[in-house]
């Protein structure tokens, strides 16, 4: 069974870091599963690390039958890209995962000053849920089995990542 | 262990403390039988919650997963709760692994299944089969390409 990234990053992609850079990576995440929460700053710090040679990129792999916030997590992320503010919305529920119920999530739109009818609606419309969706089904497609799951350069990564392993397995591929 | 176009052999077993499913009773629909080796192993505990996301994608292609494994009805029934699962688990306990054995996936040094995966299809027929490494979960992509692939067999 093959494990590389379909579909490959495009234009429906949110992503941080140059198009050009030599180095992808792709995670697959979830924002109230707690390992996911500790992998955000080991992407934080290989992102550090890389600087310009990395490009990151993330998806939403929402469990939601095991974690009945994540899918309204992922969708309020969504729902802030709709306003330019996936990153910071991204940042704020990584940073926050014991806020993840509505309130939480109002909250965090709120403190991002984004124009709140319109993150209501977008929370609610079908573009929305079917980015989370569209999302999900390339996980599956691509052999993610759990979260976090990361791809380098369109191949599952199946080593560590705790520890700094994945900012030296990346810093590694450079050479 | 059973290659694709044989036909899978018939099983009845408990999928509740009160309820038995059989193989036939899913004539007619695509059945993806995925063996693990136990409950509430932290590598099957995932299998199982993929499966339990990735149903919806299954039954696009009018399939159904059901997880088998030698523990018992009990230990199932608390296993499901715990994890919120949606589809059924059939305890292959007595007499232990006889199903695994008739699919060829059961491993005598552990006692329990491997971890294995059919799809069948609507008459019965193994069309895919899959082994992995006990400790790796196998995902469902393997499982998607083989039900796409079906469907464009009879399109």
């Amino acid at each position: 069974m093959s494990n590389q990234l379909k579909p490959a990053v495009d234009g429906h992609d949110h992503s941080q870091g140059p198009r050009s850079a030599p180095l992808e990576l792709v995670e697959y995440g979830d924002y109230q599963c707690s390992y996911c929460g500790e992998a955000y700053p080991e992407v934080k710090a290989a992102r550090q690390a890389l600087g310009d040679k990395l490009r990151f990129v993330f998806r939403n792999f929402p469990l939601t039958e095991a974690h009945p916030h994540a899918q309204q997590a992922a969708l309020a992320a969504e729902a802030a890209a709709r306003q330019g503010k996936f990153w910071e919305m991204h940042d704020a529920l990584y940073e926050h995962q014991d806020q993840l119920d509505s309130a939480g999530l109002q909250q965090h739109a709120q403190q991002l000053e984004l124009d709140m009818d319109q993150f209501q609606s977008d929370l609610k419309s079908s573009a929305v849920t079917e980015k989370v969706e569209a999302d999900f089904e390339s996980g599956v497609r691509s052999g993610v089995n759990g979260t976090p799951a990361f791809f380098v350069n369109g191949e599952l990564y199946q080593g560590n990542w705790q520890d700094g392993e994945l900012t030296r397995f990346l810093q590694s591929q450079l050479q | 262990m059973l290659e694709a176009n044989t036909p899978a052999p018939d099983f009845k077993l408990n999928s509740t403390p009160d309820q038995k499913l059989a193989l036939s009773d899913l004539q007619g629909q695509k059945v993806i039988l995925a063996f693990y080796p136990a409950d509430w192993s932290p590598v099957c505990g995932d299998q199982m919650v993929l499966y339990n996301e990735t149903s919806k994608l299954f039954s696009k292609h009018n399939a159904q997963v059901i997880g088998i494994s030698v523990d018992s009805k009990w230990s199932h029934l608390a296993f499901s709760q715990d994890r919120n699962l949606h589809f059924p688990l059939l305890a292959d306990f007595e007499p232990k692994g006889e199903v695994a054995r008739q699919y060829g996936v059961y491993d005598e040094e552990t006692g329990e299944a491997k971890r294995a995966l059919f799809v069948i299809d609507e008459q019965g027929v193994i069309q895919w089969s899959y082994l992995s490494p006990a400790g790796i979960n196998p995902g469902a992509n393997g499982i998607l390409d083989a039900l796409e692939e079906m469907d464009k067999k009879t399109a």
